[in-house]
């Protein structure tokens, strides 16, 4: 690769790389993001390269509207495109066609039926509500998102640099280093009023600022890669998909504060990330476009990678930066604050993935545009990742500001299995929940707030009528009390009690007077745990008690789970009219606590039974039900 | 001159480093275990906690003085707070205080009393850890520990070894040499210091008394006494002396 030294040798580059992709015959991405791989999209990309390999001339015919270049066909590995329920995905471009749940055996046919002839293979196509929809864009799931930051995720190869360059790629820092100057650049940031995707939501722009005036010369810029929140994916989709933005993001960070290094600090669990991140710094040091003298300027920025143990407490800003100087990571107590002395005691940036993914654009097309995109208190687009009992599960991205209704009914696509909408659950396990009625709440840091829930890293897990809203809570607790760090008093014991009284409560052995005791601890915990783990670990059991408290009252007064999760409390019964008296299910209960006589309805001892479900699997005639 | 109104009365302060110092020149006695003005700030006993005039609950020990604060100390808020709190350090400390070498002048044991705690409503239900009985002068019974961090610090930061450390996390956390080493294979120098900061009866002074009783009586021997630090220490640490 040449180096770059100039911004004209930049757009030279854009141009080649561009090209290459507009001369392509034809483009086959297949998603490597980590969902995908896992389904085997890496066989599925080998075997295409295969075959191409086996007839690199091999003519395409596409249909006379589809104009195609006629340069070599390309096979490239895409970062996630989101959509990972009807993964593995290929994308074929020039056409815009997404094949959903392909396996190699389909590849021949792919290549023969539609590379070669233009043919599409409706088994491949996603089909919703009875509808066959052959271009990616024209799916429900991705018309209604407005994908900014996730704009080249899925569309181009994230382990090239080149594919970077020609998707405008450091295009921004080109124009920050050559027509801007630093406090420029902060306050367009400032101006463009991003705020922090890692949950706090705090203005970018106002802590630059803050970096920028300390009196210290030696400054750092952090990226947050530790997205602890369990069922989030947002930044790992970033850093798989298209590591050379937020890369691009932090250099434009370094630049505006004067920060010399940087530090990306990922969790170890993330390999693929970390793989493709420390290609895109190797390629992007090997072209200049990171290093000393960056495009020719005097501006130099040297970037490291740090793998953190995957300690959710490590998101926390003081035990990250505590955690990659080597020591335990463990939050502190402010002042000073990381804007001050941050890592290695010097003022330090720190800001999420997704945040700084979003500074090219706003450098290039201006705090306006920006501005112009969801409320004005929290512009921009945030990603999300949907989970839990929505047809369309994945990765999106929507304006601020979007309603519930729009993600879970439009773009989820609804309740699985038909089934019907309880309750979302968003913000993982520093987040609320919230019912119909708040349906319609737009989706912004504050309106979020205001209701007892909070955006936090954009984790949205949706409930139907089936799940039940105490083992929800006990499972958020569980979390929060092994990842909390130990050091503060009420969040080291206090979620520990908490726990145990909701582990109490779901196997059946819950007293009223723990509601209140759960109440008790949750606001000394809140209000005086040290940081910020702490302070939201009760939030999940105080919205899911104030929302849904005839739940817990059932649990602890009735010893009963209307949806049947709580296993301590399923009474397995028999009905005598379906029991045929055949004997399977006495015989495959473990601890013989089903007796009958053959041919007579059986029954069931409930003082016996340990609710193992072994006879309601094994009884051929659905005479076991539970109540 | 800059004034800080604590529980309705204007507290004049200068350069003090935290709101704790200001409200302990004003008189006022904040119970704490986690904070010595020699040490770094730690921040995790949450005792300390103070309302300001708007309802916000924070840690006073870091919390920098501005200048026309206005604080309340005692508010049946912070009450209920700092006797929760106590009640959940007691709920998962042994308590068998009639044995504990510290009895009576313990600070656990001390605050419990002050502030009402006569009921803890939760089981101890935390693994019970073998004392370190190792080392020739200090022993740590991990199940008397608070995790106020103040051994770790001072080794640290005072005395400059660094034996102590955290090991765990949540509530599984201890205080540990390094790897979980038992303490006579540390670097420790026997100074006692870790005693001194020690609120409760987590580390304690190995007693020879008995030893050196049966060497007394013993008539073949002749008694030669040395005194090491640790044990100078003990005694200057139940005159208050450091
Ligand atoms: C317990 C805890 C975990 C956190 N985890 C993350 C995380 O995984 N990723 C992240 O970006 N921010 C996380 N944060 C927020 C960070 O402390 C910090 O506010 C954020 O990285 C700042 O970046 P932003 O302003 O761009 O959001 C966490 C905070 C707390 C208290
Ligand atoms: S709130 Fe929890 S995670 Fe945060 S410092 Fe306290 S113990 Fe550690
Ligand atoms: S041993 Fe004592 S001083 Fe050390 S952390 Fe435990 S309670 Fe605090
Ligand atoms: S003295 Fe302030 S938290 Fe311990």
């Amino acid at each position: 690769m040449q180096r770059i030294d100039s911004r004209e040798m930049l757009n030279e580059l854009r141009h080649q790389s561009k090209q290459v992709v507009e001369n392509s015959r034809c483009r086959i991405l297949i998603c490597a993001g980590t969902g995908c791989l896992a389904g085997g999209s890496g066989e599925i990309y080998d075997k295409m390269c295969e075959l191409i390999a086996a007839c690199p001339d091999v003519e395409v015919h596409f249909g006379p509207e589809i104009a195609h270049g006629d340069g070599p066909m390309e096979v490239k590995k895409s970062g996630c495109h989101g959509f990972c329920e009807m993964g593995p995905l290929m994308r074929i471009e020039p056409m815009g066609i997404l094949y959903t749940k392909v396996s190699v055996d389909d590849c021949e046919e792919i290549f023969e039926s539609t590379i070669k002839k233009g043919e599409l293979i409706s088994r491949l196509l996603y089909k919703q509500n009875g509808v066959e929809y052959q271009k990616q864009e024209e799916i429900p799931f991705y018309k209604k998102q407005t994908r900014l930051v996730l704009e080249n995720c899925g569309h181009i190869d994230a382990e090239h640099i080149d594919d970077a360059l020609a998707h405008d790629g450091y295009q921004a820092l080109a124009k920050a280093l050559h027509e801007m100057t630093p406090e420029e650049v902060v306050e367009q940031i400032y101006e463009s009023n991003l705020r922090g995707r890692g949950g706090g939501g705090f203005q970018t722009g106002y802590k630059w600022k803050q970096v920028a005036r300390q009196p210290e010369k030696i400054r750092y810029v952090v990226c947050n890669g530790d997205e602890g929140d369990p069922g989030a994916f947002m930044d790992r989709s970033i850093m798989e998909g298209d590591p050379h933005k937020m890369i691009e993001g932090m250099a434009i960070a370094a630049y505006a504060v004067g920060a010399q290094e940087g530090y990306i600090y990922v969790r170890a669990e993330y390999p693929l990330a970390i793989n493709r991140l420390k290609k895109a710094i190797a390629d992007a040091m090997e072209c200049g476009l990171l290093g000393d003298n960056i495009m020719g300027t005097d501006f130099s920025f040297k970037l490291h990678i740090n793998r953190g143990a995957g300690a959710f407490v490590c998101g926390e800003g003081s035990a990250l930066t505590a955690s990659i100087e080597g020591n335990r990571g463990m939050p502190r107590v402010k002042p000073p604050r990381t804007v001050e002395q941050g890592l290695f005691d010097k003022p330090t940036v720190l800001n999420n993935v997704e945040t700084y993914a979003n500074v090219p654009m706003i450098v290039l097309k201006g705090a306006e545009w920006f501005k112009g995109i969801g409320p004005e208190n929290s512009p921009g687009t945030k990603a999300f990742a949907l989970t839990g009992s929505v047809k369309n599960t994945g990765l999106i991205e929507v304006p601020m500001g979007t309603t519930l209704r729009e993600v879970i009914f439009d773009i989820g696509g609804g309740i699985k299995n038909d089934g019907e909408f309880k309750a979302v659950q968003i913000g993982g396990p520093s987040g609320g929940c919230l019912m119909t009625p708040h349906l319609d709440i737009n989706l912004d840091f504050d309106s979020l707030k205001k209701m007892g829930a909070m955006i936090g890293s954009g984790g949205l897990v949706v409930m139907d009528t089936n799940t039940c809203m105490v083992e929800v809570a006990r499972f958020f607790m569980n979390f929060t009390q092994n990842e909390s760090c130990g050091k503060c008093v009420p969040c080291r014991e206090g979620t520990k009690r908490m726990l145990e009284i909701l582990e109490r409560i779901v196997a059946g052995k819950g007293e009223l007077a723990d509601l209140d005791l759960l109440e008790e601890l949750a606001e000394t915990i809140t209000e005086t745990a040290l940081c910020g783990l702490g302070k939201s670990a009760a939030l999940p059991v105080m919205s899911t008690l104030k929302l849904f408290r005839d739940e817990y009252i059932e649990h602890v007064v009735d010893k009963k789970c209307k949806s049947h999760t709580c296993t301590a409390m399923r009474n397995y019964i028999i009905n005598p009219d379906l029991c045929k008296g055949c004997s399977k299910c006495a015989r495959n209960c473990p601890v013989s606590a089903i007796t009958g006589q053959i041919k007579e309805p059986f029954t069931i001892d409930q003082a016996k039974c340990i609710k193992c479900g072994a006879c309601q699997g094994n009884c051929a005639f659905g005479a076991i039900y539970v109540e | 001159m800059k004034y800080i109104t604590i529980n309705n009365r204007k507290v004049p302060f200068e350069d003090e480093k935290n709101l704790l110092s200001v409200i302990r020149k004003a008189g006022i006695d904040l119970p704490t275990f986690c904070y010595h003005s020699e040490l770094s700030t730690y921040g995790a006993c949450r005792m300390c906690v103070v309302e300001d005039d708007r309802g916000r609950v924070f840690a006073s020990c870091s919390e920098t003085p501005r200048d026309g604060m206005v604080i309340y100390t005692n508010t049946p808020k912070l009450q209920h707070h700092r006797k929760l709190i106590l009640e959940l350090l007691l709920a998962s400390h042994c308590r068998d205080c009639t044995t504990c070498r510290e009895n009576g002048v313990c600070t656990l044991q001390k605050l419990a009393r002050q502030l009402g705690v006569d009921d803890v409503r939760f089981q101890n239900t935390k693994e019970q850890l073998p004392k370190d009985t190792s080392s020739n002068c200090i022993v740590i019974d991990p199940n008397k520990c608070i995790l106020c961090g103040d051994c770790v610090r001072t080794c640290e930061e005072i005395q400059g070894v660094g034996v102590l450390n955290f090991a765990h996390r949540g509530s599984n956390m201890r205080v540990t040499p390094a790897f979980g080493k038992p303490m006579s294979e540390t670097d420790c120098v026997g100074c006692g210091q870790c005693r001194v900061v020690c609120p409760t009866g987590a580390i304690t002074i190995k007693s020879n008394v008995h030893a050196v009783w049966d060497l007394v009586y013993d008539k073949t021997k002749r008694v030669v006494v040395q005194i090491a630090p640790a044990v100078r220490v003990a005694i200057g640490d139940k005159f208050g002396i450091p």
